[in-house]
């Protein structure tokens, strides 16, 4: 579009799209401020590069950014031992009950579980101690329920990775479960 | 690799399984797993374990929601990058280098005046993202008698929930959203092959008219507020079809019950 400024294609490519990029966030580093200012830096980078996101493809290419960002920042901090154990739970997300409340499960779902506060607690920690490659797929497929294409095109990596990485990812988390609900 | 969980299950097959699930392998390949499911009684059990984790993964996991405060920067950087964009005519004259002072001054002037209320940027989100697959309706129901029970128990409130299919506006379900950093409920008509979303969400403050309409990236925004309640319809339906949808709705709500 010749007329679609920068911001306007931002806010209309972009910006639908920062929910899912903060919840990525989030789980990657694991503390709400961290995330903030990462899901910021990486959008603020992609403001002057959004031309080159197109329609169809703009959540992968949100999701991209931002990954990469937060991959980066753990590179970098991968030896501060201060950020390596961010406390999950700590409970000062604005919103964070959004998608945590019954409201937002679709009440049709016959498969829909109902889990007690433990339980709840216990799947996201378990998730939260996974290597971030595996807490990213997790995210990307049980949460934001992405295909696997859009998935590869988001980390990066090959069809087969995507399936191989999600299934190890699921397989440790089953273990895990299984060692505490056990 | 085998699988820890089950030794049986060797990486491959585990992998096999799990795409088998998510409905990710082609034709041949599911044919292929399913047959061998009849057989195996090991894979169909490691199947089993799989889809309870799944379904615990999904109801237990966390999703956060972006805090406001990201939102409002995020949305000031917009802004810094594009300070006429509401005014193409304006900036076009600008890039040819034609902007007079006086028309500068004018432009400033023009700027200043039609502050868009901050909660569009908001209501196109949310439409936008009520558009995207499987996300426009959690409770998907042209009955009004569906519809409004729906929401008891989800929110704090129970919005009317009027049944327009005779004008033309058929009732096609309702959803728990968030606006203005609160839980809404947002109901969800057709007009044609356009889609309204109708916001509601608890208000303190007097009363308030219908807005004349305000139109934000292709879409057309209509506010009012009444009873406590804070209403906001947006669609890509034009203005006066919008408009008309606010006018029944409202004759309509305060009928019913």
């Amino acid at each position: 579009m010749a007329d679609d400024s920068k911001a306007r294609r931002f806010e209309r490519l972009v910006m639908p799209h920062l929910d899912a990029a903060y919840n990525l966030a989030r789980w990657l580093v694991r503390n709400p401020d961290d995330a903030e200012d990462l899901v910021q830096d990486g959008l603020v980078r992609a403001l002057r590069y959004v031309e080159s996101c197109r329609e169809e493809t703009a959540r992968a290419w949100v999701l991209r950014i931002v990954r990469n960002t937060c991959f980066d920042w753990l590179q970098a901090t991968a030896a501060n031992p201060l950020t390596a154990f961010a406390d999950l739970d700590a409970d000062d997300d604005e919103g964070t009950r959004f998608t945590a409340d019954a409201f937002t499960e679709p009440a049709a779902d016959p498969e829909a579980q109902l889990l007690t506060a433990r339980q709840s607690a216990q799947v996201n920690a378990i998730i939260a101690e996974l290597a971030p490659e595996f807490r990213e797929i997790l995210v990307l497929r049980e949460i934001e329920g992405l295909a696997y294409a859009e998935i590869a095109e988001i980390i990066g990596v090959p069809m087969g990775t995507v399936m191989s990485r999600l299934s190890r990812a699921r397989g440790q988390f089953l273990k895990e479960w299984t060692k505490r609900d056990g | 690799m085998a699988d820890p969980d089950s030794p049986h299950l060797d990486a491959w097959s585990a992998r096999q399984i799990d795409a088998f699930i998510d409905g990710e392998l082609d034709g041949p390949a599911r044919a292929g797993i399913g047959e061998h499911l009849v057989d195996c009684q090991a894979c169909r059990e490691a199947l089993a374990r799989r889809r309870a984790a799944l379904r615990t993964i999904k109801a237990g996991a966390q999703r956060f929601a972006a805090p406001r405060q990201l939102r409002r920067r995020l949305q000031a950087e917009m802004g810094a990058r594009s300070p006429v964009r509401r005014l193409p005519l304006w900036q076009g004259a600008a890039a040819a280098g034609l902007l007079s002072a006086a028309a500068a001054a004018l432009a400033t002037f023009l700027i200043v005046l039609p502050a868009p209320s901050p909660l569009d940027g908001e209501l196109v989100a949310a439409h936008a993202r009520s558009l995207m697959a499987n996300h426009l309706t959690d409770v998907a129901s042209s009955d009004h008698h569906t519809v409004k029970p729906w929401f008891n128990g989800r929110l704090d409130m129970s919005p009317p929930v009027p049944d327009l299919a005779d004008d033309g506006f058929p009732l096609i379900g309702g959803r728990a959203d968030y606006i203005a950093g609160r839980p809404a409920a947002a109901l969800v008509y057709g007009r044609r092959a356009h889609i309204i979303n109708l916001f509601t969400w608890p208000a303190a403050g007097a009363d308030r008219e219908a807005s004349g309409g305000t139109e934000r990236n292709g879409y057309n925004i209509v506010e009012w507020r009444e009873r406590g309640m804070a209403f906001a319809a947006i669609s890509d339906l034009n203005a006066k079809e919008l408009h008309e949808f606010q006018h029944l709705w409202r004759s309509r709500a305060a009928q019913s019950p």
